[in-house]
Formats: structure tokens, sequence, C-alpha cells
């Protein structure tokens, strides 16, 4: 059995979470370049220069993009052969979080309760942690620091499966119209369907770790993305929600089987701060 | 690009329209969700708040920390709508100009009509450029409240977008 110490995978959160706040991946930037270039209206074409500019100077600096850094959540894959030694893998990235959001002057932004006592925990802990058993002996931490602008904007409805395609895709734009200008546009949806009521939930959240613009595996699906892509950038939201065509970066579904009598949809918004990093121990 | 001095004259006030880009400076304080609470609070007790709101600029920010040597760290606009709730009494008690992203509530609207009031946008999620505006910070109270603390911030050349106008007029 091979063996991890919890140090090993405590330092690489550490720096996970520093280097997600503060470095936009290149395909969020190409995207909004191109977006751009082919924004119509002049202030929409200025907002999203402010962004790039904002967002280019965030990683010469090493300083987070956005100062909400988030509420920190992991999707795990444990290898089910490897073994963490000298703690727990748990108490790891936790820790980890503390260290990363501490010596990245990452904002501190957890309340211990959520209704009574609304006191910042000071360190951004806890995590939120999904953890997955897998096959081998890797493991595989992904991490996205997620913003509440945009999390406040995102919903969940038990659809009835006659509801069907057509109804997957007018819940997805209601929520979107909603939203507005609210969730930081230009903004990436990640749609869930399928599972139930919280394993629909789990895959939206899922679909915003995704690289921007990978698609769907099976075709219809894949068309569904980019046909709710296309209505989106019609509904003139536009970066800021001052107006444009570029409302969205891309949409992301994830699907699992789910009961003869349901069609869970959830739809989770992100912001144009679209931030995750992953590491393979 | 409308050059504006804080804290913002009723003239100034009245010459703005939605859709207005501006460049503000001056000095402006800052607030957020547990802020607002407590100053509802103040206000509905009668007892005055920790600092003057008459003729004042409000910015709804929760900063990034500092690093050593910066004034701020990144320091963007958080959603206004969240401070909605409280917002009509802070305009009655002289409030003048808010700055955050996002809608507003009719009632935060009819408030600042007839309170005179102006709600200006900055682009959220460009907290690393936003925070070059800001020269100087000086803590005002509720400090325990960490990022939420309200701070008076010097801003120059700080740039917004006017989002509701004191005549009702809106862009967002
Ligand atoms: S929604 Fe995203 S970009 Fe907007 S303030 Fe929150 S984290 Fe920042």
């Amino acid at each position: 059995m091979r063996e991890l110490s919890a140090t090993a995978v405590q330092r690489a959160v550490a720096a996970m979470v520093i280097d997600a706040n503060c470095r936009i991946s290149p395909q969020v930037l190409q995207q909004m370049e191109r977006c751009r270039a082919e924004e119509e209206q002049p202030l929409a074409a200025s907002i999203l220069g402010r962004i790039i500019e904002n967002d280019r100077l965030a990683a010469e600096r090493c300083v987070p993009m956005c100062q909400d850094t988030g509420m920190a959540v992991f999707r795990v894959q444990l290898g089910q052969e490897l073994h963490i030694t000298g703690g727990s893998l748990e108490a790891a990235i936790q820790e980890g979080v503390r260290q990363g959001y501490r010596e990245g002057y990452l904002r501190k932004s957890i309340v211990a309760d959520p209704v009574f006592h609304r006191d910042n925990t000071g360190d951004n802990t806890p995590a939120v942690i999904y953890y997955e058993l897998t096959e081998g002996d890797r493991l595989t931490l992904t991490f996205a620091p997620k913003g509440f602008g945009s999390e406040n904007m995102s919903a969940v409805r038990m659809l009835k499966p006659a509801d069907g395609a057509e109804g997957v895709k007018a819940f997805v734009l209601d929520t979107v119209h909603h939203a507005g200008p609210n969730p930081c546009p230009p903004i990436v949806v990640g749609v869930g369907i399928g599972g139930t009521f919280e394993k629909c939930a789990q895959l939206s959240k899922f679909a915003l770790m995704r690289e921007l613009g990978s698609s769907h595996p099976q075709p219809a699906y894949r068309d569904m993305e980019q046909e709710l892509l296309r209505a989106i950038n019609e509904m003139d939201i536009g970066p800021a929600g001052l107006g444009g065509h570029t409302s969205a970066l891309a949409v992301h579904i994830e699907t699992f089987p789910t009961h003869i009598a349901g069609l869970p949809v959830a739809v989770n918004i992100c912001c144009h701060a679209y931030r995750h990093g992953t590491v393979t121990l | 690009m409308k050059h504006l001095t804080l804290p913002l004259t009723p003239s100034a006030v009245e010459s703005l329209r939605a859709g207005d880009e501006v460049l503000l400076t001056g000095w402006l304080y800052t607030g957020r969700d547990a802020a607002h609470k407590r100053l509802a609070a103040c206000l509905a007790a009668g007892e005055p708040t920790p600092f003057p709101l008459t003729g004042e600029t409000l910015y709804y920010v929760g900063p990034a920390p500092a690093r050593p040597g910066q004034v701020i760290g990144p320091a963007g606009p958080t959603s206004s709508y969240r401070m909605d709730p409280y917002t009509p009494a802070l305009l009655e008690h002289g409030l003048r100009c808010m700055i955050g992203k996002g809608r507003r509530s009719p009632e935060v609207v009819d408030a600042m009509i007839k309170h005179h009031a102006v709600y200006l946008l900055t682009i959220g999620g460009t907290a690393a450029l936003t925070a070059d505006a800001i020269y100087k910070k000086e803590p005002v109270c509720y400090e325990d409240l960490g990022t939420e603390a309200v701070c008076r911030l010097y801003v120059k050349d700080f740039y917004a977008i006017v989002g509701i106008d004191c005549h009702g007029g809106a862009v967002v």
C-alpha cells in the first residue's frame, strides 16, 4: 500500500488555495478576450477590458483577483490503495485551508453558525469537502473558492419527468434571468440534472470545477450546453449587468441517472472569477 | 467621464444621470451586512451612529487583508440588495451616496428619490484594480467584525458608474 503523509497534503492544499485565488486560468482570459473583441457596446467592451486587466494584475502581484476569496469547496478523490499517514486527511485539508488563507492574505469569510452566532471563524474554515473513493493509489484534490455573490443566485427545482428538456432549459434561463447583474456577469453556469435532491446540487457544483468550455460527453447534452449559452447571451445582461452580449462564458452540464418519478435540476452560478485548482499526489 | 469630489454636494447628486461614468476623489466609509445591522439598530434605538451619515458615502465592501506595506487588500463591491432592508432608514438620516453592485429594491429607490441620494456601481470582481485607487485607510468602528468593520478610505480617481440616480433613472 502506498503511503502519503498528511503534511504533504496540507502543504499542497495551502499552495493550491493561494494560487487558485490569484491566478485565473488561460481559458477564462482567452474567452473574455474573444468576447471583448465581439462586443458591439463600448461600455460592455470596456468593462471586459477592466476585468481582464484586473485578472492580469492579480496574477502579476500574486494578490486575489476578487476580495471575496470564497468558501473553500473540495472534491477529494482518494485511491483505495493509498494510506494517509501522520494524521487525518480531513484535518490536513482544513489545516491547509487555514495556512493558505493566512499566508496568502486571502479574506476570511466564514461564520461559525448560520443563524444565531454569525461570528467569523477567523481562518476561513471549515471547508466543504466531498469525498469519493476511487481505484488506484493516488489522491486528487480539486478546489474551488466559491464567492457568495453568485452562490446566492443559485437554485434547485424538482421538475416532473413530463417537463423534459424544455422544462430544464426554462428553469436554467429563469434562474439566470432572475440573477441578472448580481452574480458579477459574465457568469459560468453549472447545471446538475438527475440523481436526488442533493445529488443534482452536488453535480452542479462539480460542473463548475470543469475546465472552462469543456463539454458533456453526450451530444444531446453538449447541444443543450451550447443552446443555453446562446440563449443567455441574448438576454442582454452583459458584463456587470449593464447590457451587452457577454452574459455568460460557458454552460456546463453534469448528469446522473434518476428515479422513474423525478427530474431534479440544480443551477449553480459562478461569476467571471471562475477559479479552481487541482492537484494529484 | 465626470470628476467628482467626495462627499458629494446636493447639486452634484442632482446632476448625475444613470449610466454616467465617474471618477471619485475624497473620503468615504465602508460598510456591509453586519455593520448595516448595527447601524440600523442604533437608529431604531434613537442613538447617534458611531460616525456621521449626513451627506456621506457608503461603499459596500469587505476588503481582503493588506500585505505588509499595502494600504488595503483587494477591495471590490459586494451585492447591494442585502443592504436594502436597512437602507431607507440610513437615507432618512442623511446618507447621500452608496456604492455597490447589482439591483436595489423599489423601497430603496423610493427613499433615494425622496432624500436625493445616488447609487453608484463598481465592477464586481475587479478588486485588485479597485484597490489601486485607494490611498488611505483609517479604522472607524466595529473592529470586532474583521473584514466587515467600518473604515474610512481616501480614494483618488475611483471609477464608478451611476446605477440609479436621484430622479429614479436606472441602468440596473
Ligand atoms: S460574485 Fe465572484 S466576482 Fe463577484 S464579488 Fe463575489 S466572488 Fe467576486
